[in-house]
């Protein structure tokens, strides 16, 4: 295997966590709720889902246990927020560090422990082919799901009726309420949906990137996702191509390291936090007189009167 | 039969009083159903962590010591908060102010430098966290870019830049390659306030840190401002407010608090640069500014209650071998109450039979 299809298939497997968060929380901003608790779904997903794999040897098992995690701790979130009209963005925070005492407790009994990762799916004939054979069709079961999950989310949102009433409800939860579309239970439905998806990415990290479980190994990945929504400006596409690229930063500031080139290792490994400090300026900056893109509702507290 | 919440006329001033103790009450079964969980006596449990620490002077100034940073972190959270700003890196701006402080110390470590040195650290601290502070409060008004996002993510790189440090250029020659800096000279120390205990001169500095933001809130234009901003951004508009500026003059106040908090911590308790200087003052002053209901004497209480919390957890793990993260679920679970409780302020619970017939009432 070339260094270069090396490269491409490590920065896929970067990716694939920041995807599969992003993915989920688009659906949930969509909806008019900003869920800042990523970070925590996704450590609580990590957690529970190696505890989940090492219990019964199962990688499967192992992820559903993690969307198990992000579901139950978005449940708890959307409580507070659609149940009892809570500030968004302090409930987010409080999932945050809820999650990640909730995982250092789970994970504490696991740290040390080793798992078989997840199987790479090498696809019999199509693998063969030179170059992006191994690249396409040799990844494991996280990647081809996390893609399909996009291509998923953009057709329900864009071509289903479903989707469009979702977009509605962030766009105008007055308006959508008018209509007799039941605002909160839409918006319930995309947070367990965004936790789902959050604890998956997280659950990605123990069973598949790395095969043990360390406490805090999501390191900021959850806020990197959130961070992506606003880059993708809300759409899947965007998204998808947002996400490769952090994926790649992180890749090449590891392969930097490994070359030595004099550079101080913390600057590098402070390169992807960077970057979406970077990011998020010049997306603002290229919006700026344009107008926000952001779904109109987003974070405001609806209280629907009878 | 459905659970719905109704807007309150005006807000119940019984509620706000009591909200803080229903929560802290709440958290507390939660937290023995978790202990007994974990095969743990509850009531014991409660006894080592909230009692015990109680009952001792060592580890009465020890609750005073953990405290005083996340006061005065969270003091000027609340100015933030308060003006609907969210600035969520403090932890950052905790260590720059650590940083740059130490700057000094480290410069002038082993010199006969005279008493001037830790009155310039402790100016460098806060105009370290500032600095570090102004960064995504810029980003956000020249750029619009999402201050949560941006301060977050500086946490981080601040993290790496005092690992660089202490790793590289500040690491102390004789310290047997321990990433951290020499000890600081006396001349580079907070003094400490007895002749025994950690308890320092930083503790009345937060204190007096309250008192200041009590009149700034209730008696200054500024603290007027602030309140309008946050409540009524419309209203303050058309009174000619800045918003923007005031994005700026919270981030900075705020930075600056937290990085005067961080030299402190280095310069008092802790004495070295170090990794691990934090245990998370940054993120557990959001819950203490939360708690003490962004209120100057409520964030006092709230922060000594939280470092309670944590001299508590310290004494479960070694006595019952309870581990530290539960010190962490504790305090999330703990802001969640208090959101929750918070809401029955404007909203009241009300149990109706079917939102149908309810609205056929009304016709």
């Amino acid at each position: 295997m070339g260094l270069l299809e090396a490269i491409i298939i490590s920065v896929i497997a970067a990716s694939t966590p920041l995807l599969l968060a992003a993915a989920g929380e688009l659906v949930v901003e969509r909806s008019g709720v900003l869920n800042l608790g990523t970070e925590g779904m996704m450590i609580m997903g990590a957690a529970c889902g190696f505890a989940g794999a090492w219990l019964t040897g199962s990688t499967f098992i192992g992820a559903l246990f993690g969307i198990a995690a992000g579901c139950a701790l978005s449940l708890v979130f959307a409580a507070l927020t659609l149940g009892l009209a809570v500030n968004q963005v302090a409930a987010g925070l409080a999932l945050t560090i809820l999650g990640v005492g909730l995982s250092g407790l789970i994970g504490a009994g696991f740290v040390g422990e080793k798992i078989t990762p997840a199987p790479h799916l090498y696809l019999p004939v199509l693998t063969g082919i030179p170059f992006v054979g191994k690249i396409l069709f040799g990844q494991d079961g996280f990647v081809y799901f996390s893609v399909a999950l996009v291509v998923a989310i953009w057709w329900f949102l864009y071509r289903t009726r479903a989707g469009l009433i979702l977009r509605a409800v962030g766009d105008s939860h007055t308006s959508a309420h008018a209509l007799g579309y039941p605002v909160l239970k839409i918006r319930l439905l995309a947070v367990l949906f965004g936790g789902g998806c959050a604890g998956l990415g997280g659950a990605f990290l123990p069973l598949a990137y790395t095969p043990f479980f360390i406490p805090g190994m999501t390191a900021g990945r959850g806020w990197i996702a959130l961070a992506l929504v606003v880059f993708s400006s809300w759409l899947p596409g965007r998204l998808a191509a947002g996400a490769y690229l952090f994926g790649a930063v992180t890749i090449l500031q590891l392969h930097a390291q490994a070359f030595g080139l004099g550079i101080p290792s913390q600057l590098m490994t402070a390169l992807p936090y960077l970057a979406t400090v970077i990011v998020l300026v010049l997306i603002s900056r290229a919006r700026g007189s344009a107008g926000s893109v952001a779904p109109a509702s987003l974070g405001i507290v609806f209280v629907p009167d009878r | 039969m459905q659970l719905v919440l109704e807007k309150r006329a005006e807000r119940s001033t019984k509620i706000a009083i009591l909200s803080p103790l229903l929560a802290i009450a709440l958290t507390l079964v939660t937290m023995s159903v978790l202990f007994a969980i974990l095969g743990k006596n509850p009531a014991t449990a409660l006894y080592v962590y909230f009692i015990e620490p109680l009952t001792d002077s060592f580890t009465l100034m020890e609750i005073a010591v953990k405290a005083t940073p996340l006061v005065m972190i969270a003091i000027g959270l609340s100015l933030c908060y308060l003006a609907n700003v969210w600035n969520i890196g403090a932890e950052g701006q905790f260590i720059m102010g650590a940083v740059c402080g130490s700057y000094l110390a480290v410069v002038t470590n082993g010199t006969d430098a005279g008493p001037w040195v830790l009155p310039a650290m402790l100016l460098m601290g806060a105009a370290g966290g500032a600095l570090w502070a102004m960064i995504p409060a810029l980003c956000k008004v020249r750029y619009g870019a999402n201050e949560i996002l941006t301060s977050l993510m500086l946490v981080y790189v601040a993290d790496l830049i005092m690992d660089y440090l202490v790793r590289g250029p500040w690491r102390d020659p004789k310290g047997m390659n321990f990433p951290t800096t020499a000890s600081f000279d006396p001349v580079a120390t907070v003094p400490a306030l007895f002749e025994t205990g950690r308890i320092h001169w930083g503790a009345l500095a937060a204190l007096i840190v309250v008192a200041l933001a009590t009149v700034m809130l209730g008696r200054t234009i500024k603290g007027f401002e602030i309140r309008v901003v946050g409540a009524a951004p419309r209203a303050a508009r058309f009174a000619g407010f800045n918003s923007k500026r005031l994005v700026l003059f919270t981030f900075a106040v705020s930075g600056a608090l937290a990085g005067l908090a961080g030299i402190i911590e280095v310069a008092g308790p802790v004495g070295v640069l170090q990794p691990g200087i934090s245990p998370g003052y940054g993120f557990t002053a959001i819950i203490v500014a939360f708690l003490g209901r962004l209120n100057p004497v409520g964030i006092l209480i709230a922060g000594l209650f939280l470092a309670l919390t944590f001299i508590g957890g310290e004494g479960a793990q070694i006595s019952m071998k309870i581990p530290l993260d539960l010190t962490k679920v504790f305090q999330g679970i703990l802001l969640f109450y208090v959101l929750a409780c918070d809401s029955l302020i404007l909203y009241r619970i009300r149990l109706i039979a079917s939102p149908k017939k309810a609205s056929h009432g009304i016709a």
